[in-house]
């Protein structure tokens, strides 16, 4: 008796065709949901810790203070003396009124410095503020 | 006569398609920051040039004090920061109409600054939800909403923020 190899009768090929539909649907969703045109920072931070935190889910609302451990300041991509702050920060509000002042500060950070900074967004009535903390393990 | 030559069939070559579009998925992959900014929310009172000084019966107010190297004064006595949510809590239980007022001096360091305006608002986070379960049955988390509206205007935040003096001495 002879033994015939079986032959599979079903196509063996993985069909192709759809793969472009699928890598543009991927590409379509990555490139909605990047931001791009992250700054250079340039001063040494850590944020604190805390447990009470909240997400904010919009990003393009927040705009970003920095405070580093040498407590020079940095909006955008310059470093600024604490008297320019209202002036950037009143012109950031005017063009989004619902701007959030994300405020990015070293843990070692003195509360002078960041009371001076909560003065100048005060004045230039930008009163929404997040301090940026981690999740506390 | 003249015939019509037989032209070809006009083709786009699709073979590559997958892989231009592969390139520039994986540019996007690398470019994309997934991570979602945490922080404790916060809305500064308005600037005014002179300020009034509003009377503010002395009940009502939780003084709550942090000198340069981290000590934390409540109304006078002496607090260690994780007793500062139950006290918190249980003072705006007894008195809901009492404001926080927080006072740091200059040098007090950040991170102590963070961990006490933390236990407040863990404070104010139990007391919401503590009023969601009671008011709506669910957890302040799972609240639609309008119901989160009103739970805010049931339980608002009552932080003041007194600027910071230089520390004496």
């Amino acid at each position: 008796m002879k033994f015939q190899k079986k032959i599979a009768q079903t196509q063996q090929t993985i069909p192709t065709a759809s793969l472009p539909d699928i890598i543009f649907m991927l590409l379509i969703f990555f490139m909605v949901t990047t931001v791009l045109r992250e700054v250079d920072v340039q001063v040494q931070y850590t944020l604190p810790e805390a447990v009470a935190l909240e997400k904010i889910d919009n990003k393009r609302l927040l705009s970003y203070i920095w405070i580093g451990k040498d407590e020079r300041i940095q909006i955008d991509d310059s470093i600024l003396p604490v008297g320019a702050i209202s002036d950037i920060a009143y012109q950031k509000r005017m063009n989004n009124p619902n701007i959030i002042m994300s405020l990015r500060i070293d843990k070692g950070s003195r509360m002078g410095i960041v009371s001076d900074v909560q003065q100048e967004l005060r004045r230039a009535d930008a009163l929404r503020i997040n301090y940026s903390a981690l999740v506390k393990m | 006569m003249f015939r019509k030559r037989k032209k070809p069939p006009v083709e786009i070559p699709t073979s590559s398609m997958a892989d231009i579009s592969f390139l520039l998925l994986l540019f996007f992959l690398v470019t994309t920051t997934i991570d979602i900014d945490t922080g404790i929310d916060l809305v500064l009172p308005p600037w005014v040039d002179n300020a009034e000084q509003v009377q503010v019966k002395s009940d009502n107010i939780a003084n709550l004090l942090v000198n340069e190297v981290g000590d934390v004064l409540l109304d006078e006595k002496i607090i260690g920061i994780p007793q500062i949510k139950p006290e918190i809590i249980a003072r705006i239980k007894a008195n809901p109409k009492l404001i926080i007022s927080y006072k740091t001096v200059r040098d007090t360091p950040y991170n102590i600054y963070i961990s006490v305006m933390d236990q407040l608002k863990l404070a104010y986070r139990a007391l919401r939800d503590e009023y969601s379960k009671e008011k709506f049955g669910v957890p302040a988390e799972e609240a639609t909403e309008e119901q989160i509206q009103e739970i805010r205007k049931a339980i608002p935040q009552r932080i003041s923020l007194a600027e910071p003096t230089q520390a004496e001495g």
